[in-house]
């Protein structure tokens, strides 16, 4: 488990607008924040990893495997699974299909009874629709769909997004032991708090380049590097 | 009106159903995961039709094969349509996948070019299978006294192919990869499944059933050349009514269509051909994504 992400000068452009120009960026055993303000190009970013949208200069390699070009499928079983940006649940598949959908086809330390013994909420809403869930229920399935995978990497966008802060905790707590059991974790988060606590170091994305990777810690404390690289000013 | 005279007619439209059902469930079934509107899903009808009764005519000819003569032309027709749905989806659509227009436009050219080879191969004069011995005949019914032995197969054989595809779809992993592309076809490509081969069996297995449709329609009633472009409207009207990409929804609008339109030409057959479309309008006007059809995405 766990594996070496690389980003190298990664150029996105839809038409005219360029999205990413030059990202750099590099993943390994220490779970990793990438934080910054809507637009910046972080979903597109997550998207381009995965071969969800075209990149159109630039590398990405996985443990030296390069995987642009490869289409979303190929990456995924190529050990790289996206918890997305708004969840995206199958609304046509229960719970538990959502599961069975993904299990059973890599080895790996996640099994759909660890998924259930993880998150008991699930097991009771087994037979319920994807969209028949409460936002928290949504996230912890989404994540359980990553994770069933059995990834090398788990890249997360945004997924405290809409959620009641104690639900905002046990997110926090699980992204914990995620990255504490080896899995490489890639954590996109506008939340500051979510992002300080998962991640010891933090990657600001400023208009679609890495404007400064530092540690968490300095970011916390900086005030007015919050204010300049996130717009937020205090405690948010 | 008589009693015998309504249960004749409802029998007629529930076994017009049944074959509307079989081939116009073919045509949701690929519309729902890939949202290609196949304009020649009438040209895989036919290619079941004509090549299934060229295996059967030459099995059929002969007294030591006549007896399964059927089953085979079956087999060979609802092969022949998803092999040649196969070579539809890779060839031509597989890569247009997203492109609507175009795809609906290709398969416009398709299907009057196998129309035209149709033509060439097998000539232009009508043709019908004979039903094999057990299905041959009447059978008694109550009230009526008795009824075609082969249209009450017709609804039998509708009966075990929507159980069939609520069971592959509700209780099969490839079922729930086929919903879930129909949901959302690029997160279920980011779960590592490989979509276009998916895409590929859902279109063999929808061909099949145009294929299928083909060789039991052609031997309810006779089929000549035109016969792609009536079940082509006829699949799209069932869809339009029923709602897009509904396996539920395709049965109620073919029962709807196919009762309607027997009940229309017993009752007014001059008029029966608007009732089909008037059934159409009126749904589209009230509920524009069909009956059990889903909004959005």
């Amino acid at each position: 488990m766990g594996g070496r992400l690389e980003i190298d000068d990664l150029h996105v452009n839809f038409g005219q607008a360029v999205i990413l120009q030059g990202v750099t960026l590099s993943l390994d055993r220490a779970p990793l924040s990438l934080v910054g303000r809507n637009g910046m190009g972080k979903s597109t970013l997550c998207h381009a990893i995965m071969g969800m949208v075209a990149a159109q200069k630039g590398s990405v390699t996985l443990d030296g495997r390069p995987l642009l070009g490869l289409g979303p499928s190929r990456v995924a079983r190529g050990g790289i699974a996206l918890v997305p940006q708004g969840r995206r649940m199958f609304p046509s598949l229960s719970v538990h299909e959502h599961l069975l959908l993904v299990a059973g086809r890599t080895k790996g330390a996640w099994t759909v009874e660890r998924v259930y013994e993880t998150f008991p909420r699930l097991a009771e809403r087994r037979r319920n629709g994807g969209n028949q869930l409460s936002g928290g229920e949504q996230q912890m399935l989404a994540i359980s769909r990553a994770l069933l995978m059995n990834p090398r990497i788990v890249i997360m966008d945004e997924p405290s997004e809409g959620l009641a802060p104690v639900i905002v905790d046990h997110l926090i707590e699980t992204l914990r032991a995620i990255a504490a059991e080896g899995m490489g974790v890639l954590l996109v988060e506008q939340n500051m708090r979510v992002a300080t606590s998962v991640s010891d170091q933090v990657a600001i994305m400023v208009t679609g380049q890495i404007a400064a990777t530092m540690p968490a810690r300095d970011l916390e404390a900086d005030r007015d590097a919050q204010r300049r690289y996130l717009g937020v000013s205090h405690g948010h | 009106m008589s009693l015998q005279f309504m249960i004749t007619v409802t029998l007629n439209g529930l076994t017009l159903a049944a074959l509307y059902f079989i081939v116009a469930s073919g045509f949701s079934l690929i519309f729902g995961l890939m949202r290609t509107v196949n304009m020649a899903h009438g040209s895989l009808y036919m290619i079941g039709a004509y090549v299934g009764f060229a295996v059967f005519d030459s099995l059929y000819a002969s007294n030591a094969t006549a007896d399964y003569a059927w089953y085979v032309g079956l087999l060979a027709g609802v092969a022949a349509a998803a092999v040649a749905g196969v070579v539809m989806q890779v060839v031509f659509l597989g890569w247009m996948q997203g492109q609507e227009l175009r795809q609906a436009l290709v398969t416009i050219g398709l299907s009057i070019i196998i129309a035209d080879q149709l033509l060439a191969h097998f000539g232009g004069n009508p043709f019908q299978f004979f039903a094999p011995d057990a299905l041959f005949g009447p059978t008694p019914v109550p009230v009526i006294g008795r009824y075609s032995t082969f249209r009450l197969f017709q609804i039998g054989l509708a009966l075990a192919v929507g159980v069939g595809l609520w069971l592959l779809l509700n209780k099969t992993r490839l079922g729930i990869m086929v919903r879930a592309g129909v949901d959302d076809r690029q997160m279920l490509a980011a779960c590592g499944v490989n979509v276009p081969l998916i895409a590929v069996a859902t279109f063999a297995l929808g061909a099949g059933l145009a294929g299928l449709g083909g060789v039991v329609g052609a031997t309810a009633q006779p089929v000549a050349l035109g016969v792609d472009v009536k079940f082509l409207l006829t699949s799209l009207v069932v869809v339009i009514v029923g709602g897009m990409g509904s396996i539920g929804g395709t049965a109620i609008g073919a029962i709807l269509i196919g009762v309607a339109e027997q009940w229309g030409q017993a009752l007014f057959p001059t008029y029966s051909v608007i009732l089909t479309f008037a059934i159409m309008v009126a749904v589209l006007a009230v509920r524009p994504q069909g009956l059990l059809g889903r909004t959005g995405r």
